[in-house]
């Protein structure tokens, strides 16, 4: 039986020059942001974040309270994936919304 | 125009419609359909059903600003540059999931058209819609999407301007789309107070 080594084994790593972009950072979350625009009625935002999320009428009354007088609200956090699923899911009700990394 | 839903018992909900206001909403319905488009690969697959299922959507937003706005990029701030990161996750977004959106759009614009076509005027000219709970979600949709395209028109960028659009003469050129405009917004209130009242 060959010895087997357990000591690291060197990887010449290539020399990849500049990266292409940025790769997102694995652990930190990402946020589903909903964004004021003067169209889309308040009744509106808020039944959307009612009947997507399941918030209560005081919480999506809030959130479309912010995003009215501050610009954005931050709707959702999680996985990349996850934040996907609900920026598709506003822009299906119509809402603009855009996911970020939360840093 | 002062058409206004009313919540039915039961569930769904009802509006008087005369036969000015349901050709209005119709022909607004049908303009929707034809903005939004038929969102399928025009290549040689189009009759592959297969082929069709695997299409990827486009990569980048549409031209027409309506369009765009109705299909925003999922990364990057409104209103600012994309970085290279954000621009290329926003077009991998938008081949994966615009033609679903596309395809969710234009049901909700048909089930408009269909409800209306089921409509037959008494002698006044005048009907009245009922919609089922599941119809109310589609004439939401569809009613929200059509405000957001006639908003794009009206470059309603603030919301100072609708307070602006109240105000414009009667010989402004916009203000059949601007009474259209409001009412979509009457009609719109007074039915997400129906499905939630």
């Amino acid at each position: 039986m060959g010895s087997v080594s357990v000591a690291p084994v060197e990887i010449e790593r290539p020399e990849t020059g500049e990266s292409p972009f940025a790769v997102a950072e694995p652990d930190v979350p990402w946020v589903t942001l909903v964004h004021n625009d003067p169209v889309n009625l308040m009744s509106y935002v808020t039944y959307v974040f009612q009947a997507y999320f399941g918030y209560s009428k005081d919480k999506a009354h809030k959130l479309m309270l912010d995003v009215h007088h501050k610009g954005r609200a931050t709707v959702s956090s999680g996985s990349r994936e996850e934040m996907e699923r609900d920026v598709q899911a506003m822009h299906g009700y119509g809402l603009w919304a855009t996911l970020s990394q939360d840093r | 125009m002062a058409g206004h839903f009313e919540p039915l018992p039961g569930g769904g909900a009802a509006v008087a419609l005369d036969e000015v206001e349901i050709s209005i909403l119709r022909s607004l319905a049908v303009q929707l359909l034809e903005l939004i488009g038929p969102g399928e690969s025009q290549g040689p697959d189009e009759a592959d059903p297969l082929a069709r299922l695997f299409a990827e959507g486009p990569s980048e937003p549409p031209a027409d600003p309506a369009l765009a706005r109705l299909f925003p990029d999922a990364y990057g701030d409104p209103g600012a540059e994309q970085d290279r990161r954000e621009r290329a996750y926003a077009s991998e977004f938008r081949r994966y999931t615009e033609n679903d959106l596309r395809a969710r759009k234009r049901e909700d614009a048909l089930g408009v058209v269909g409800s209306l076509d089921t409509l037959s005027p008494a002698g006044g000219g005048g009907a009245v819609l009922r919609l089922a709970p599941e119809e109310c979600r589609r004439w939401l949709g569809a009613l929200n999407d059509l405000r957001l395209a006639i908003g794009t028109r009206l470059e309603v960028r603030e919301d100072d301007d609708t307070e602006e659009l109240f105000r414009l003469p009667d010989e402004d050129p916009r203000k059949p789309m601007v009474m259209a405009y409001l009412w979509l917004g009457g009609l719109q209130e007074t039915l997400i107070e129906a499905m939630t009242g």
